[in-house]
Order: C-alpha cells, then sequence, then structure tokens
C-alpha cells in the first residue's frame, strides 16, 4: 500500500512540473518561486530542527562502548571504539560519518535447522550505502561547475575522474551508474527483504524514489535530451547571487529536475533525512567512556524522596542492637 | 549538558558549506559574468539553427567524426538542404576561428572538457 | 497462576525470521501466558508511592487507567522530550535500514517482528510522530503517525516489558539509535498511569526499605554472612572475619544482593570473602547498602536515584575511602554511568588506590567505585595472590559477556584475564557473540520472572546456542559471568538448551583457586564438589 502510494506521489509531482513547465509555461513559479521557497525551508527546517534536539540535553553519560575501556595501565585500552579523549571521539565519529563504521558490523543471523544459529557477514547494506552516499556527495560537488564561476580545478579534476571512462559523448560518470545501482539495491531490499519490507513506510519509498527521480532526469538531461548549459549555468548564477533572470530556451527536462530538487529540501527537514545532521549528536556515539573520571552534570536534576539511614535504622534498630550490629543511636 | 558552543559551530561550518555557491560568487564577483561570444564572420547561419547547435554540436560533431574516419563519407547534407565539408578546422573554424573568443568561452564557463584538441591542431588564424 | 506446558526446546526452534505481510501499525497484542510479567502488586506501588496505584494484571481486558490517562501520557512525552536530548533525536532520525532487526535476542528466538528493535521503538514513534510532528499532524499514518488508543498502550507494555535493556542493537546502528534509551523512556510513560511489573516493582520496592531487592533485614544479613564464614571454615580451616556496618574501614565494599542469597551466586560470595581475608583488606560490608543492583532503572530515572543514593550515603556514613563493586550487570551500568551524575560528587571520598598495589585506578576517579574485576586482575598482575589452576581443572569455561559491564563499560579483559589466571581451560564463544556484541541472558531488566519463562528462554537462545557451539566444539561445561541476574537467568536457560553446562562467578574460580596461608589441603571446590587430579590438567591457555 505504501509502495503505490509513494509511486503514485513521485508521478504527480513529476507530471506536475512537467504540465506546469512544459505546457503551461510557469516559468517563473517553477524556475524561481518554487527553488527560492524550498532553499528557504530548508535552511529555515533544518535550523530548527537541529535546534529542537539541541534544546535538550544529555542529562546522562550514556555512550555505548564497543571496545576495552581504560582502566589498569598493562590493558590495552580500545581508543576509537572506547574513547577517553577527544581525539578519540572525533575519531570515532569521523569512521562513523564517513566510513559507516556501525554498518560494517553488520551481520545476519541464519536459522540452521537442527538448532544451530549461524552468523554471517552482511556487508551488502554497508556497501550499498557507502556507494549511495558517496556517489551522491560528488555528484553534488561535480555540480558546483554549475554553482559557482569560476568553477575551481578541482571540480573539473573530479569531474574528469569521475568521467574516466570518456565515453560515450558525453562521458558517462561512474557515480551516475553507482548511485543508480545503489539505488535500486536499496529500494530491492524494501521490497525483497521480508523484515525490511515489514517495517518501511511511505517515506521510505518516497525518499528512495524521490532520489531515484532526481537522479533519472539528470542523466536523461545529460545523455538524451540535452539542454543548453549555457542558459542553466546563467539561471542558476542568478539564482544563486539573489539577481534571478527569468530562464529562457531550456528544455522541460530541467524543470522536472529542479523541481524534484525542490521538493527534496523541502521534505528534508521534515524527514528521516534528517539523520545527516542527527547523527552527529547521537549520545551513544559521540561522548567519551570516562563515566568514573570526570563527572556529568544532568541540568534538570531535583531533589528525590530517598529512604534515610535514620528511617532505616529507625526501623530496624531493635533487631540491630539484639544482634550487635553497629547502630547510631542507642 | 547542552554542548551549544559545539552545535551552533556546526551549524555554522555545515551552512558555510554549504553557501559555497553563494559567497564564491560574492568573492569572485562573476555572477554576472555571461561569456560574449566572437565569432569573426558575416555568414548569417551556422550549419543548423542556433539553438540545435548550441545543445548538440557535442552529436553534430561526433557523427561527422564518426562519418569521416569511419566510413570516408566528407559531406554533410543540412536539414536546409545545404552541403557542407564535414571538417573541424576548416568548415567550423573557418567562421568560429577564434578558439579562445568561441569555443573556450562557453567551454570554460560550463567547465567542459572537449577531446577535440587532443588531435586537431588548433588553426594558426585562429592563435595569435 | 497455572503455567503453561513449555514446549520442548525442537519446537521452541521453529521460529521463522521471515514476519508475515499484514500491517504492523494496527495494534494487535494477546496477553498469552509465558509471555509477560505479572503487574505490580499494590503493597510495593504504595510503599514507592507510584502514580494510579491499583491492583491489576495485564491480562485483564479493563487496566483501570485514570480517565485522563491519555493527557498524561502525552504530557510526560513531552516532559521526557524535553529532558533528553536522545528521545527526540532517536525518534527522528531513525531511517528504517533494518541492520538492527536480526540483532534482537528476542526477535532471534521468537520471530515476533515487533521485537525487531526499529519496530520496538516505531510503536513509541508512531505516536511520538502524531502529536509532535508536524508532517504526522497533517498526514496521520501516511506520515507513520498514530492515534494514542489503550491498544497501543497495551501493546507498548508487552513489547517494552519483552526488552531487556542490553543496547545490543545500538551497537550495529549507524546512528547508535540505542533501544535501552526508548525503552527506558516508554516504561516511564507506562508508569505515569500505574502499569508496570511486579518483577521489578517489588525489588525495588525492598530495596528501598531494606536495603536490598530481596528484602533482606539487617539481622538477618549478618546471619547470613555466618553461614558462609562457617561454610568457609569448613572449607579451608581458617576463621574469616568480615565486618558488618563498621566505621572507618578503607572500603565500602557493595555486591548485588543475590549474591549472598541464590545459588550459584553464593560461591561467588564466598569467593569475595576468601580474597578480601587473604589480602587483609580493611573494609566493611553494609546492611543499609546491601544492594548494588538497581531495579529502579527498569522503572524510571527518578527511582533509579531514589535507590542509588544509598551507596554514597553510606560511604559517606560509613566514612570510608572509596567503594569495591561486586559482580553484577545493571548495577554496574548505574553506577558507572549513572551514580556520579545521580547522587555525586563523591568529593568525601579519595580517589581509589589498591591498598595492596598502590595502583590508583585512575579510570574511577570521580566516582570512586572500583569495579572487583578490575581490583582483582590487579592483585593477580602483580602476583599478589599464590593460586593452584588445577583446583578449576575439572571444568572447561567459556566466558559470557554481561551486556552491561560490556557495553556501558568496555570491561572485557579484565574478567577474561583473572579467569586466565585461575583456570587451566578457557575457550571464547564464537565472535558475534561475545565482547560488545554478547548475547543477553534473555532475563536483564526485571523481565527475569518465573511466568514470562517462555519468553525468556526464547530471547535466551542466541546466547545458548553460541554456549552449545562450544560445548560441542571443546567440551566447555561451565559459563562464567559477572552478573548477578545471569547467574540466576542462564541456569535454567542452559538446563533447557544446552544441558550439562553450569554457571559460575568469576570470583567463584578465583576463589576455588586461592591457596591461602594458614588454609588445610582442600578435597572439594566451593561447591563441595570432590576436586579432580591434578594430572588432567592438559590445555594450558
Amino acid at each position: 500500500m505504501y509502495l503505490s502510494y509513494s509511486i503514485i506521489l513521485i508521478l504527480i509531482i513529476i507530471g506536475f512540473s512537467y504540465v506546469a513547465a512544459g505546457l503551461l509555461g510557469c516559468r517563473v513559479l517553477l524556475g524561481i518561486i518554487v527553488p527560492y521557497a524550498a532553499g528557504t525551508i530548508f535552511v529555515v527546517g533544518f535550523v530548527y530542527r537541529v535546534i529542537l534536539w539541541a534544546r535538550s540535553p544529555v542529562p546522562f553519560h550514556i555512550p555505548a562502548v564497543c571496545g576495552q575501556q581504560i582502566s589498569l595501565p598493562w590493558i590495552k585500552s580500545d581508543k576509537i571504539e572506547s574513547p577517553h579523549t577527544s581525539w578519540g571521539v572525533v575519531s570515532r565519529m569521523v569512521l562513523e560519518v564517513l566510513l559507516f563504521r556501525s554498518l560494517f558490523r553488520n551481520d545476519r543471523v541464519d536459522i540452521n535447522k537442527p538448532e544451530r544459529l549461524i552468523y554471517g557477514g552482511n556487508r551488502w547494506l554497508w556497501l550499498g550505502a557507502m556507494i549511495f552516499h558517496w556517489s551522491l556527495l560528488v555528484i553534488l560537488l561535480r555540480h558546483l561547475r554549475f554553482f559557482i564561476e569560476p568553477a575551481p580545478g578541482c571540480i573539473e579534476v573530479l569531474q574528469s575522474i569521475d568521467g574516466f571512462f570518456q565515453w560515450p559523448l558525453p562521458a558517462l560518470y561512474v557515480t551516475n551508474i553507482f548511485i543508480f545501482l545503489a539505488l535500486l539495491y536499496l529500494f530491492g531490499r524494501r521490497l525483497f527483504n521480508p523484515q525490511v519490507r515489514h517495517l518501511s513506510l511511505l517515506s521510505d519509498y518516497f525518499a528512495l524514489l524521490l532520489i531515484g527521480s532526481i537522479a533519472s532526469t539528470g542523466i536523461l538531461m545529460r545523455h538524451f535530451y540535452k539542454v543548453d548549459l549555457m542558459q542553466i549555468k546563467r539561471f542558476s548564477l542568478g539564482i544563486l547571487s539573489f539577481d534571478p533572470v527569468t530562464p529562457e530556451g531550456i528544455g522541460t527536462i530541467f524543470y522536472v529536475h529542479l523541481f524534484l530538487v525542490s521538493v527534496l529540501f523541502a521534505y528534508f527537514p521534515f524527514s528521516k533525512l534528517m539523520h545527516m545532521g542527527g547523527v552527529l549528536l547521537s549520545p551513544t556515539r559521540n561522548l567519551m567512556n570516562n563515566s568514573r573520571m570526570k563527572r556529568h552534570i544532568n541540568p534538570w536534576d531535583y531533589p528525590v524522596k530517598v529512604h534515610t539511614y535514620e528511617e532505616y535504622e529507625d526501623e530496624f534498630r531493635a533487631a540491630m542492637k539484639e544482634v550487635g550490629l553497629p547502630i547510631e543511636k542507642e | 549538558m547542552f554542548d551549544k558552543g559545539k552545535i551552533i559551530t556546526g551549524i555554522v561550518i555545515f551552512f558555510i558549506i554549504l553557501f559555497i555557491p553563494l559567497w564564491y560568487n560574492a568573492v569572485t564577483g562573476k555572477a554576472g559574468y555571461v561569456p560574449e561570444l566572437k565569432t569573426g564572420t558575416d555568414e548569417k547561419e551556422c550549419v543548423e539553427k542556433t539553438p540545435y547547435m548550441r545543445e548538440k554540436h557535442t552529436e553534430l560533431l561526433t557523427r561527422w567524426k564518426e562519418a569521416v574516419v569511419r566510413d570516408g563519407e566528407r559531406t554533410y547534407r543540412a536539414s536546409n538542404g545545404k552541403t557542407y565539408a564535414m571538417s573541424l578546422t576548416k568548415t567550423c573554424m573557418g567562421c568560429h576561428a577564434n578558439k579562445e573568443q568561441f569555443c573556450d568561452r562557453c567551454h570554460n564557463y560550463t567547465s567542459v572538457k572537449p577531446y577535440c584538441w587532443d588531435c586537431h591542431n588548433v588553426p594558426k588564424v585562429a592563435r595569435k | 497462576m497455572a503455567e503453561e506446558k513449555l514446549k520442548k526446546p525442537e519446537e521452541m526452534f521453529d521460529v521463522s525470521l521471515t514476519p508475515e505481510a499484514g500491517d504492523w501499525m494496527e495494534p494487535a497484542v494477546s496477553f498469552r501466558k509465558g509471555t509477560y510479567c505479572y503487574g505490580a502488586p499494590l503493597k510495593h506501588q504504595r510503599y514507592l508511592d507510584l502514580p494510579n496505584q491499583r491492583e491489576w494484571q495485564p491480562g485483564d481486558a479493563d487496566w483501570k487507567l485514570p480517565p485522563d490517562w491519555k493527557e498524561t501520557i502525552l504530557e510526560g512525552m513531552e516532559r521526557l522530550i524535553k529532558r533528553h536530548r536522545s528521545f527526540r533525536l532517536f525518534l527522528d532520525i531513525c531511517v528504517r535500514c533494518g541492520a538492527c532487526a536480526d540483532k534482537c535476542h528476542f526477535f532471534i528466538g521468537s520471530g515476533d517482528p515487533k521485537n525487531m528493535p526499529v519496530l520496538r521503538a516505531e510503536l513509541l514513534r508512531s505516536v511520538y510522530r502524531r502529536y509532535f510532528t508536524p508532517e504526522g499532524r497533517i498526514f496521520g499514518r501516511y506520515a507513520g503517525a498514530r492515534d494514542l488508543t489503550e491498544d497501543v498502550l497495551k501493546e507498548w507494555f508487552y513489547y517494552f516489558f519483552q526488552c531487556t535493556e542490553c543496547r545490543r542493537c545500538s551497537v550495529y546502528c549507524p546512528y547508535g539509535i540505542d533501544t535501552c534509551e526508548i525503552t527506558m523512556m516508554a516504561r516511564e510513560l507506562l508508569n505515569l498511569v500505574g502499569c508496570n511489573i511486579q518483577w521489578v516493582i517489588e525489588p525495588a520496592s525492598n530495596c528501598f526499605r531494606t536495603g536490598n531487592h530481596l528484602g533482606v533485614p539487617p539481622h538477618a544479613f549478618q546471619e547470613t554472612l555466618g553461614f558462609a564464614l562457617d561454610e568457609l571454615k569448613d572449607l579451608t580451616g581458617i576463621a574469616i572475619e568480615a565486618p558488618i556496618n563498621r566505621k572507618g574501614a578503607e572500603v565500602l565494599f557493595v555486591a548485588p544482593s543475590a549474591d549472598y542469597f541464590a545459588s550459584p551466586h553464593w560461591y561467588t560470595f564466598l569467593g569475595y570473602l576468601m580474597l578480601f581475608h587473604e589480602i587483609g583488606l580493611d573494609y566493611t560490608w553494609s546492611t543499609y547498602a546491601s544492594e548494588g543492583g538497581n531495579f529502579g532503572l527498569f522503572h524510571s530515572m527518578e527511582l533509579a536515584k531514589r535507590l542509588n543514593a544509598k551507596i554514597y550515603a553510606e560511604a559517606k556514613r560509613l566514612k570510608v575511602k572509596w567503594v569495591l563493586g561486586g559482580e553484577c550487570g545493571h548495577m554496574w551500568r548505574t553506577l558507572h554511568q549513572y551514580m556520579d551524575t545521580f547522587n555525586g560528587p563523591a568529593d568525601f571520598l579519595e580517589e581509589p588506590v589498591s591498598p595492596l598495589t598502590g595502583t590508583r585506578f585512575e579510570n574511577a576517579r570521580s566516582t570512586k567505585m572500583v569495579h572487583i574485576t578490575e581490583f582483582t586482575a590487579d592483585l593477580l598482575y602483580h602476583n599478589k595472590l599464590k593460586l593452584d589452576k588445577s583446583r578449576n581443572d575439572q571444568w572447561k569455561i567459556t566466558f559470557h559477556d554481561s551486556c552491561n559491564p560490556a557495553r556501558a563499560m568496555g570491561l572485557f579483559e579484565e574478567p577474561r584475564y583473572v579467569i586466565r589466571q585461575t583456570c587451566n581451560h578457557f575457550y571464547e564463544m564464537p565472535e558475534n557473540t561475545i565482547r560488545e556484541k554478547t548475547f543477553c541472558c534473555g532475563s536483564g531488566a526485571g523481565l527475569g520472572a518465573d511466568e514470562n519463562m517462555e519468553i525468556r528462554l526464547r530471547g535466551g537462545l542466541p546466547r545458548a546456542n553460541a554456549v552449545k557451539y562450544v560445548k560441542e566444539k571443546h567440551g566447555v561445561n561451565m559459563l562464567a559471568c559477572i552478573c548477578a541476574i545471569d547467574k540466576a537467568a542462564l541456569p535454567p536457560l542452559l538446563e533447557y538448551w544446552v544441558p550439562g553446562v553450569g554457571v559460575c562467578g568469576v570470583h567463584e574460580l578465583l576463589g576455588n583457586a586461592l591457596v591461602m596461608k594458614g588454609g588445610q589441603e582442600r578435597t572439594t571446590n566451593l561447591r563441595g564438589e570432590p576436586l579432580t587430579p591434578p594430572d588432567e590438567a592438559t590445555d594450558v591457555r
């Protein structure tokens, strides 16, 4: 059900932009108003979402420790998975964010009858996620050539590495293939892995389909429905320097692409995609395992009703006295 | 424990990176730059219409290259019926003589590096 | 309390990890005997001043919820969101990648899809979305949001008391989403309307009153300690002393109360007593703080703090220098990650220093509490103890990392060092089931009751299966651990899944191997079992 709804939703979005830009010619709406609105929603929404998290404290020191603690000097501690220095935490976070360390641990349990559980390595998800996210990053960086003038050499180098096949014309980018395969895999998992299918929500399919549509329209634009890059760069520079020019002579597919990107930006702060910012705030990962070395303060700590020793002794004094246990009051 | 300082720093850094396109262009001052093309000819039309040439000259040149090199075919019949010699340096650069003032302007602007010049020499006229 | 007859292991093992088609968002839960714990008795609810006190059972159709229960829960959620960053963060950022799905021992053992950590959290998350996010308010179930209904509440109760807060899923989550946090929050919420279980509330109430979960009053504590000393006199020929509530001692020793009342904990208890006597430790037991464990942690942060307060209060009253803690799991989660925050700063104590080796326990310099295996490993490393390893030769030992010392502390090598120094035969279980990836016993976080035996056995399946592996491969017949709940939960678990493997504490092994000054020749181990002749010692590791 969620799957079909998300497909319908994507089709509506694509259809709307196609009709609006191609048939009705609402170029100012799709080319200028919508992107600005989406950008604003993204920035405000992103900051707001992070502020919501930041407003709540981390009252307790709860790292999930995945390595030997630092204790006795002759026991080698794991400085990254059980960090006790800031560098350790930074390394742990860098590994987590750039290389998806925790996902790399992933294994899969299989029930082998009779009566044996087998744990096999299962790094496909890790691989798919790595390829997807890194391709996405490279693709974003490549797009800088349309957004900044002059485009710096490093972007051109990245572009030439990415297009090292030099085939066909224009060259096929490796990341375009990668992101497509990775999306197919991630989407396929949601469809065919019974566990993942069971827990998937509309937004899970939707996010993949949305990014997939953006990638598809981009690839179509590069290889099949050519658009005038000069005009596109002029247009995007206009948008980015807050001096928008009415786009002229750009194919409809560009508007579809742009509208999908706008939808993604506007959707971002209200969705699970916020994991991008959230992962850095995760208290099970970004705290040192130094709980007994340094006192962690709970800002909303309040006094609680305790059972004091005096109350305790009052109840048991007679018995304690009888068996000769030391007491405070006779 | 709020770590407000760290979080604000994080957001600021994130937006500095995200807004590269905004401040970079402001710093270079080139946001309004539009490459101007000089053809250096009195011809009124190219082998095909201008919008077509803008979007698809790559494909056209590729077809020319393959026709000449693989099939030995050297004449191009344009959609308006005229015929042209399929030659980059002669036909194209006959009009668009100055590579720096024509090809490079747009290609540099959009960071597209064609491999035409891997094999072809830039004609002398254009080099001055 | 008619117990349903347990299935045979082969039948119980017949689990499918492939969820059937169907929408999890429809709340559906049947309280089948063997899978849930009884409700908390009124007496103990009263003693702890808990909200919405009443006699009730989860199996009842009418839960006697207060009329404004929904508002109470939603207000509670708002409060928790304001107090814990983890709550909103973990509810917001899950991408449902499913990496955690088959990491939960309850899912592996039961195949119930709502035991996949992601779905367990989603039970709470769906309600959070509905009332606290714009997308959930507007788009309802299309944004994965659900109304809070009585059925949803019952589902919460069922599944959040089917999570042992072991944090294994958190290790695998790419964002470190910790189901333990989610479960703690959900339990806090359930508590607000008076839904909690006997096996959590009764020990907590006992502990509040008598200082320990079992409700042992001070004179009975002294008596039981006396039994232990008599037993040790028979075994070693040495008259050991164990001071109680003595002011001015250097060290206050706090152990889980099961150590002095249950078996096989008892032998670990004997091990402590022998060790402290042998090294002449200047220490004391306390009757007021006669419990290190903290069932308040399975209830609410507030109750955890209320129970935990006794340890520092007693350390202050007895004017000790530092505190030493026994073998226990969630006790050490509380001591390591919460105590200093709850009831610190412990500025009336001194940084712990081992009186024998002079080692400063710098890792405990603020909390001033040291884990007994850290303390003992240090003694052994400095050759302060004389040992006869062969006294443990009848056992081939494996070590079960208890969830909390593993994933809260990173206490991996210290107990292993003690085992290697005191035993000749030590074998590790498969890599995916030990250290930070260790599997829970299935009975933690207050779920060690009798009435939910089926789900305990299911939850313990992955652990038991790993034990079975080393039993078949190496002939392992003894599992060592450093957790009182393990020691209570694993014997029936192993008896069911892997008959023939016993359970012991690490300090029982030490007690067996410890050669005491002036002691007589030992003919039996601490359990009274005859020692095997030493020539069988072959595999030295």
